[in-house]
């Protein structure tokens, strides 16, 4: 979104902030505006989550020993892994906020240049985990066709579990497009400790979809 | 009429073009990103919609003129009030004021060069056309027949472009949203120097509790749809009791966002209203603070009371009760606005120019609408009434008759502004009329019909209905009438020369302290607020604005 596009400005040589938008007034002005507009994105973005986190409440209430049977088909180790990275993720994610901050280019680009070598990883994980279960039939709702189960309705649980971690992946990868995009704006020099917005917002939105996956990790890995 | 003019619209913008003039060309249009240009776009492309939505409306209304078959076969009909209700909800009357003139004029009413995010503002009109291309090609797919409301299991079951058509609605609520998140940061950081957040003129109030409503209600509509969409394609149960899921969830999860959508429909309706009433009453609106209050406790009331729509889908007594209670609350506020806007009204020096006129239907109609929710929202009475032409009737008295009207009356007090032209005043007094007797000659007989027994979305019916519903199918015609007498003198305006002064009502926000129509940044310099909006004191304070250097 262009809350963390803002154009060089075109009169930049009065003297204004090269990134201060026409229609600020003042750099602190177009930060807390574009602040705001992260905040309301997430909040859209927990909302979005939240209607799957209510039907999956409301599905696995209604068939308890069903999703218990399917989640055994998931790998606690992998899902486990993957928590993991996400969270030092995210502690890369905070380290640039700050090295953009503090003016430290360089940590800066290794930072960020980090993050999205721990989202990569969630994403090779998340690939392994995915091609085991499309090659066991653990597929959602009418593709399921996994052999052998004594408990029925576990389609559902996979229904579920591709729904809300492929929503997820897609913040994921989407997370890596905007953090590359801060990658190349941090090469270039563009950020400072008079301009720094678009790295916090968009951290902003990265510990979001840590968040999302910190939810989602003991409700698909560790039913009891 | 001229009084209270500050400048002289022409020659005044010696060094900047009007916005309307530069930049030249149609890449200039379609690469903008001046909130007046996007809304300017939004309102022709909801205009549009809304020709596209009312051609299907006299279709519909055509076929009922008689009991039996009229011009089209049951299975059309499905489609043609499918295609209408989706096409006026989601195409017209949810973006028609935030988008048009919401994009419009809230920047002019705080003294604001643009709204914070232009860019993102760009991008929402995009997304609304790539919606309603998607909306539109569903016609392709032989249409949808499952009604706007999309319930499962019928819509999880039926043929024809249900995906597509959700997806589209899917799609929509990203242009929604955008709009709520622009206006949102607006209000907050973009006021004037000067006005403090009770200083705001109400529309930006009522906009903004609007775009509460579409940032918290939006996405649940976007994952349900998305939910109808998977169910389709994957059949992954939730919706499907054959599979273990629950077709009633469908109906929770649609109305916790529709019912809030309802308000996303009535509060830029009101925010509008409370614009035009003091300024053509001369006098200062009355309880600010309670208009704008009301407008916020809509905002959040109306996530508690969704289940009114479900009263007869199987829920417990007690559920039942508590939201009908909560229903019967949720007048409350719009009531309290009704009495305001009538005490502004009450000795002010009233001028019956076009606006104004439109305001005054919008209050009748308004009245009438909000309190027939209060039969449906009692519950032995909706078991009677609810899914027959009562609720039909009354949801287009609050969504067709108060959301349009509401844009009727918009438009025609910032035509002006927009295009520093002046449309017939004269012709416009009279399609007020005739749009207001052709409104209630539809959709009054409605009730009658609803009440004796008539239901919804039937296409035959028994012959002691037919009429109540010749009536109705002949104000149709004259509504029909009224709005394309009003297209004609408001696209005729475009043959007058422009040289509208800044103020011509005499309004006292800060749009009208600017040049008509204003240059691109609205505003030469930075206005700093001096009086209130809505001060109409007989000795105003001397100058409204004072021009900052650059
Ligand atoms: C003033 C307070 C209002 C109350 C108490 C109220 C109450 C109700 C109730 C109880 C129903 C359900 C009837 C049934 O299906 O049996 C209903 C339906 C409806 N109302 Fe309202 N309403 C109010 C205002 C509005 C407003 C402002 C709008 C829109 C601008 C609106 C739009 C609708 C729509 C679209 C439906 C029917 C949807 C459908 O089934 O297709 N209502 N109203
Ligand atoms: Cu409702």
């Amino acid at each position: 979104m262009s809350t963390v596009t803002p154009s060089a400005h075109p009169h930049a040589e009065h003297g204004h902030p090269p990134f201060l938008q026409h229609h600020f007034r003042e750099m602190a002005q177009q930060f807390d505006a574009a602040k705001i507009g992260m905040w309301l994105f997430l909040v859209t973005e927990v909302l979005l989550f939240g209607g799957l986190f209510v039907g999956y409440g409301i599905m696995h209430a209604r068939h308890p020993e069903a999703f218990m049977a399917a989640h055994h088909h998931l790998d606690r180790t992998l899902g486990a892994l993957n928590t993991v990275v996400l969270l030092i993720s995210s502690f890369t994610m905070v380290m640039s906020v700050w090295a953009a901050q503090t003016d430290r280019r360089k940590l800066l680009i290794l930072f960020l240049a980090l993050t999205i070598l721990c989202a990569g990883v969630f994403m090779v994980v998340k690939y392994f985990e995915y091609s085991h279960k499309f090659h066991e039939g653990l597929l959602p709702g009418k593709y399921y066709s996994h052999k052998g189960d004594t408990v029925p309705g576990q389609f559902m649980f996979f229904s579920f579990y591709f729904m809300m971690t492929g929503l997820h992946g897609i913040h994921v990868l989407a997370g890596m497009v905007a953090i590359a995009w801060l990658l190349v704006r941090a090469l270039k020099g563009h950020f400072s400790s008079e301009y720094y917005s678009p790295v916090e917002v968009t951290g902003l939105y990265w510990h979001l979809v840590d968040l999302i996956w910190i939810y989602l990790f003991p409700l698909m890995y560790l039913i009891s | 009429m001229s009084e209270g003019v500050l400048h002289a619209g022409a020659g005044h913008a010696a060094h900047h073009a009007d916005y309307l003039e530069e930049p030249k060309g149609l890449w200039s249009w379609l690469t903008t990103v001046d909130h007046k240009r996007i809304g300017l776009m939004y309102m022709w492309s909801v205009l549009f919609f809304f020709l596209v939505g009312g051609l299907f409306a006299l279709l519909i209304r055509l076929e009922l003129l008689t009991p039996k078959q009229t011009i089209m076969d049951a299975e059309t009909y499905n489609r043609v009030f499918t295609l209408h209700g989706a096409i006026m909800t989601f195409l017209v009357i949810i973006p028609a004021i935030p988008g048009a003139l919401g994009n419009f004029a809230l920047p002019l009413l705080l003294g604001a060069k643009d709204v914070a995010f232009p860019r993102l503002n760009l991008a929402s009109l995009y997304i609304y056309w790539t919606g309603a291309a998607m909306a539109v090609a569903t016609l392709a797919l032989g249409g949808v027949d499952t009604g706007w409301t999309f319930y499962t299991p019928y819509s999880t079951t039926t043929g024809g472009g249900v995906s597509l058509m959700v997806l589209a609605a899917f799609v929509l609520g990203f242009s929604s949203i955008f709009t709520g998140v622009n206006f949102i940061a607006t209000v907050h950081k973009l006021r004037a120097p000067g006005m403090g957040w009770f200083e705001m003129p109400l529309f930006c109030w009522g906009m903004y509790a609007t775009a509460i409503i579409q940032i918290l209600a939006t996405p649940v509509l976007g994952i349900t749809l998305l939910l109808i969409v998977m169910e389709r394609v994957l059949g992954v149960g939730i919706f499907d009791p054959q599979l273990g899921g629950d077709p009633v969830l469908f109906q929770h999860f649609f109305w916790f966002y529709s019912h809030p959508a309802v308000y996303i429909m009535i509060l830029p309706a009101m925010a509008v209203i409370s614009e035009v009433i003091p300024t053509f009453s001369k006098k200062t609106i009355f309880g600010y603070k309670a208009i704008a209050f009301s407008s916020v406790a809509i905002a959040l009331l109306g996530f508690l009371v969704w289940a009114h729509h479900m009263f007869v889908a199987g829920m417990s007594l007690f559920a039942g009760a508590i939201f009908s209670f909560l229903t019967f609350f949720i007048a409350v506020p719009s009531a309290i606005k009704v009495f305001n806007w009538i005490a502004t009204m009450w000795r002010g020096s009233i001028s019956l120019e076009a606006p104004m006129l439109h305001a005054i239907s919008f209050l009748l109609i308004f009245t009438i609408g909000g309190l027939t929710g209060l039969f449906l929202a009692a519950l032995s009475t909706d078991v009677h009434l609810h899914d027959t032409y009562f609720v039909v009737a009354h949801f287009h008295f609050v969504m067709a008759g108060a959301n349009l009207i509401a844009l009727l009356a918009g438009m025609h007090y910032w035509w002006p502004k927009m295009f520093g032209r002046m449309y017939n005043r004269r012709l416009a007094a009279i399609a007020a009329g005739i749009i207001f007797v052709g409104f209630n000659l539809t959709f009054l007989p409605q009730f009658v019909l609803g009440s004796r027994g008539m239901p919804r979305r039937y296409f035959n019916y028994l012959p002691q209905f037919q009429d109540l519903h010749v009536i109705s199918t002949v104000g149709s015609w004259v509504l029909a009438a009224g709005l394309f007498l009003t297209a004609a003198y408001l696209l005729a305006s475009f043959r007058q020369p422009k040289g509208m002064p800044a103020n011509p009502w005499g309004g006292r926000t800060l749009e009208w302290e600017t040049t008509s129509p204003p240059t691109t940044h609205n505003f030469e310099g930075q206005p700093v607020l001096q009086h209130g909006p809505y001060d109409y004191r007989p000795e105003p304070a001397p100058v409204g604005v004072k021009e900052m250097a650059h």
